[in-house]
């Protein structure tokens, strides 16, 4: 295998925490390599609501101070707006949407709740059947796609350097550590590893005999043509996620997922299926007065789940130069501060700004090998496909 | 702790348990409303040719076409590109579908052969189970209508969608009456409401000589055939007959611009190019036109055979990514057919619409006999032509592209919906509605991302939008190639398949919703996985976030 040249700190995985992490670490003057099968931010960390919302997080108050100042401090523009609306259609879903600003109100942020008339000031398309909502004056989102090319053309800018199309073969391990990173491109040295593959990055657990319990899982949005801009673009509820771009487009996602499996290092399929015509029935819902709108496209994405659906942001400790990364299907709005919370991982051994106790890797010591089945976050038709094939045996 | 548990009701070890997580698809996959053995999705010469075959041989054959296509369709491009030359009359629904009727004779032996005819009926999406999606019954088409959209299963299907016109901007492209060959022909022919007076037809291929002279027997008036090349490249014998009937040939000429009333086109201006495409001082020449007729070629519809999963191959000739087939028109996935210009449009096909109809003979007849039915005499493959005139077709096309932004400059729309231009493209430009400046954009461009990777039409149409507008990128796909193919110094066929996503037709949220939700789909939604641990706060571990309905049991430790 050729040998390249490698890097103080290889990322495996060029999505939005990978990225984030190796641009932190760059403009930190470390050496940084990011491997990246595909594109960068090519699945679901370019694929996905665009909220940065998620106070409840140890990464969450550093998520709502660094996002305003994403823009300058990338040099390339994220998109980012502030504000949430939550926009409730029933008594449940306005607790809901009164939990998430009672959570952010326990940290300091500020709220108001709606009623119908002023929510129809705030979002004009809302229909009669909103009941309410809630006004956050904190929160936000952005765009997936120019947020994730953000964070690769910023690392590059610091001097980091970013191999697409660079599928990670194998770990070489040497003396309780991994000495290098193989590839289809050539064999990379590396004294850190940070291994933010997505859905992969339970494979490359495997290879190294630690068991990290992920589950991946096919999820849809559809996106309509634009209307004309409203005060704020973060309304979502009604069971869906998402946002209005800055373009127009309101871009939603939400229901029902599909437990998949992700056996090897090739990109999964992520087709979209009939759910996109159930999608459209929320929206129309959600807003009634945008239900003439045409839907134009739809995509999908797969996004992977730990047990408890919390990150594992963790240094192993054997091999001991080796860190897990990942949020756990929630990574999007969360990656300025993960990617930070990373980088001083690997610099000063711990994250300076937040406790990641809660996110380590022992909390699943005892987790069975077939948990996914007992919690039924398997494919069903996949299970007594593959319980019969045993049975057979 | 509450949870699902439920006897696996299948074929496996009774009493198996198997827990299910309400949360997901499974078990909440729709039922098509409709199951039919072969479902026809066009009813061109192709289409229809497949679906009485299939029905002769005693299949239930259901044939879909989406004419008569409605107005605010018809108003976006889609799904060929009508160029706001639609007579008011095609507002009238009844009237188009009786003309749709009786201009495609081949429609009543369909229906005498025992085949269904849906017509004014659009097909959006095909599903098909795979790696990752598991839960579906099994293949289905998502199908609409005006008021509504429905799901209809199938055990082979027969794609003959027909193909696309070509579009490539100048200045004034914006203008009503911009417009494509294979739209103004769908005008004329099958809705007989074409709204143009006086036409510049631009490309003197078969298509567009073919395209003259049907516009000149329907009473259009054509001010003249404009070819970037040095010589007509169609039929000569259509060619002297046009000649003859008074129709001017600009050779080794291209568009300047198209100028005219505000939002309208009163005349284009041509110029003469020189051997390296360069415009000719003073050659300028405008003639008055309410309608610039593209006719540079065509590309195969093959949305819904991507969707499908059927392979697909890049061959120039035949007008850039169609179906791999066998002999028997079977794609690469065995229960999907295909046939008609969607398979690849050579000049033979336009002349002669036999060859299609074979084609789809064929494919209608091994669809059926898949399906078991018997075995009918074997008709011989009709050979491909020679394609779109001589040679490949993208270095026709990107010789005329070279020509329009020698004429035109770069500042020219490459995207109408979005707004895009040629020069915006190629810098990878963060949209104008962002004003967005800073050094590091700057410094970035085609060029700088060609250090990191061959170019990709999806990722420059995620960060400039080119493409991403209403049309589905039926006006830009093809220019944004062979520019992208062009700036980046590589040839189009190495350049991946930009995707296509449902829904393949942009339809309404109030029409495309089901009106057939199963209650689980209701009661059980949640927004993301609906785990309750997810989204609750690190520092209280009793303030755990939970959607209305989720109930879901969380497997932490070997209990």
């Amino acid at each position: 295998m050729e040998q390249r040249k490698g890097a103080a700190v290889v990322i495996i995985g060029g999505g939005v925490t990978g990225l984030s992490a190796g641009w932190w670490l760059a403009r930190s003057g470390v050496d940084v390599l990011v491997l990246e099968k595909n594109i960068v931010g090519w699945e679901a960390s370019g694929r996905n609501g665009g909220g940065a919302t998620h106070v409840y997080s140890p990464f969450g108050l550093e998520e709502q101070r660094l996002w305003p100042l994403m823009d300058e401090l990338l040099g390339y523009p994220t998109e980012h707006q502030p504000y949430r609306i939550g926009v409730a259609l029933s008594e449940a879903q306005l607790a809901l949407a009164r939990r998430w600003a009672e959570i952010g109100e326990t940290r300091g942020f500020k709220w108001e709740l709606l009623d119908r008339r002023q929510l129809k000031e705030l979002v004009p398309i809302v229909g009669d059947n909103a009941i309410g909502g809630t006004y956050l004056h904190f929160g936000g989102h952005a765009n997936p796609q120019r947020t994730v090319q953000a964070y690769a053309w910023a690392l590059q800018d610091h001097g980091g350097r970013i191999l697409q199309h660079t599928t990670v073969t194998g770990l070489t391990t040497r003396g309780g550590r991994v000495t290098a990173v193989e590839t289809t491109q050539g064999t990379f040295g590396a004294d850190t590893v940070i291994i933010a593959a997505g859905p992969q990055t339970g494979l490359f657990a495997d290879m190294l005999g630690v068991f990290l319990p992920l589950a991946p899982a096919r999820v849809e949005m559809i996106a309509t043509e634009p209307l004309p801009l409203m005060r704020h673009g973060g309304v979502a509820g009604n069971g869906l996620y998402g946002r209005q771009t800055l373009r127009g487009n309101l871009v939603y996602g939400g229901g029902p997922h599909e437990w998949i499996n992700v056996p090897d290092m090739a990109t999964p399929d992520h087709p979209n299926t009939p759910l996109v015509r159930n999608l459209a029935r929320r929206l129309a819902e959600l807003l009634p007065g945008a239900a003439h709108l045409r839907v134009i496209r739809a995509w999908g994405g797969v996004a992977e789940n730990t047990p408890d659906g919390l990150p594992v942001i963790d240094r192993l400790s054997s091999p001991d130069n080796v860190i897990l990364a990942t949020m756990s299907s929630v990574g999007f709005g969360l990656s300025p501060a993960a990617g930070k919370g990373i980088s001083e991982l690997v610099m000063h051994g711990r994250c300076l700004f937040a406790d990641l106790s809660a996110l380590a890797l022992s909390r699943f010591a005892d987790t069975p090998p077939d948990w996914r089945e007992r919690a039924g976050w398997i494919s069903t038709s996949a299970s007594v496909a593959e319980t019969a094939a045993r049975g057979s045996r | 702790m509450d949870f699902d548990e439920r006897l696996c009701r299948r074929d496996c070890r009774p009493g198996l348990a198997v827990t299910v997580d309400k949360r997901s698809i499974a078990e909440k996959a729709p039922r098509p409303e409709r199951h039919v053995a072969v479902v026809v999705v066009g009813a061109g010469a192709a289409g229809v040719a497949a679906a009485i075959e299939a029905a002769r041989a005693g299949v239930e054959v259901l044939l879909i076409d989406e004419n008569p296509i409605d107005n605010d369709m018809m108003a976006m491009d889609v799904p060929l590109y009508f160029g706001q030359r639609m007579q008011p009359s095609v507002r009238n629904r009844a009237l188009m579908m009786e003309r749709v009727v009786e201009t495609n004779p081949a429609l009543a032996e369909a229906h005498e052969a025992g085949v269904d005819v849906q017509l004014g009926t659009y097909v959006w999406g095909a599903f098909v189970n795979g790696p990752t999606v598991r839960e579906l019954p099994g293949p289905m088409l998502g199908l609409a209508d005006a008021r509504r959209s429905w799901l209809v299963g199938y055990d082979r299907l027969i794609v003959a969608a027909g193909a696309r016109d070509v579009a490539m901007g100048f200045p004034g492209w914006e203008r009503a009456g911009a417009m494509g060959a294979n739209g103004a022909v769908s005008l004329l022919t099958r809705y007989r409401a074409l709204g143009s007076q006086r036409m510049v037809i631009v490309g003197s291929g078969d298509l567009g000589l073919r395209t003259a002279a049907l516009a000149l027997e329907s009473g259009v008036a054509v001010a003249g055939i404009v070819e970037v090349a040095n010589t007509v490249r169609g039929d000569e014998a259509i060619a002297r007959s046009l000649a003859g009937r008074g129709v001017p040939l600009y050779i080794a000429h291209t568009i300047r611009e198209a100028r005219g009333r505000v939002g309208e086109i009163d005349s284009v201006v041509l110029v003469q190019v020189d051997e390296s495409l360069k415009p000719v001082a003073g050659s300028e020449r405008e003639i008055a036109c309410d309608t610039v007729c593209l006719a540079l070629g065509l590309a195969p519809n093959v949305e819904l055979l991507h969707l499908v999963g059927a392979r697909l191959a890049f061959d120039s000739a035949l007008g850039g990514w169609i179906p791999e087939l066998n002999d028997q028109m079977q794609t690469s996935v065995p229960t999907v057919f295909a046939a008609g210009d969607c398979t690849g449009v050579h000049d033979a096909m336009l002349a002669d619409p036999e060859i299609a109809r074979t084609q789809g003979r064929l494919a209608g007849i091994a669809a059926a006999q898949s399906l078991g039915a018997a075995t009918p005499p074997k008709i011989p493959l009709p050979h491909r032509g020679r394609g779109q005139g001589e040679g490949a077709v993208h270095t026709h096309w990107q010789t005329w592209l070279q020509s329009l932004i020698n004429a035109g400059g770069l500042d020219v729309n490459i995207c109408q919906c979005e707004e895009v231009t040629r020069r915006e493209l190629v810098d990878v430009r963060p949209p104008r509605y962002l004003k967005w400046e800073s050094p590091q954009m700057e410094a970035r461009s085609l060029d700088t991302m060609l250090r990191d990777g061959p170019v990709n039409q999806d990722q420059i149409k995620r960060l400039t939008r080119a493409g991403m507008g209403p049309c589905q990128s039926r006006r830009c796909r093809e220019q944004v190639g062979l520019l992208l193919a062009q700036a980046a110094a590589t040839s189009i066929d190495r350049i991946p398949l930009p995707s296509f996503r449902p829904p393949i037709r942009p339809l309404p949220m109030n029409v495309l919703w089901p009106t057939d939700e199963p209650a689980a789909m209701r009661e059980d939604w949640v927004s993301w996985f609906g785990i309750p641990t997810q989204f609750s706060p690190h520092w209280e571990a009793g303030m755990a976030i939970a959607e209305p309905t989720a109930q879901t049991r969380l497997i932490l430790s070997d209990e």
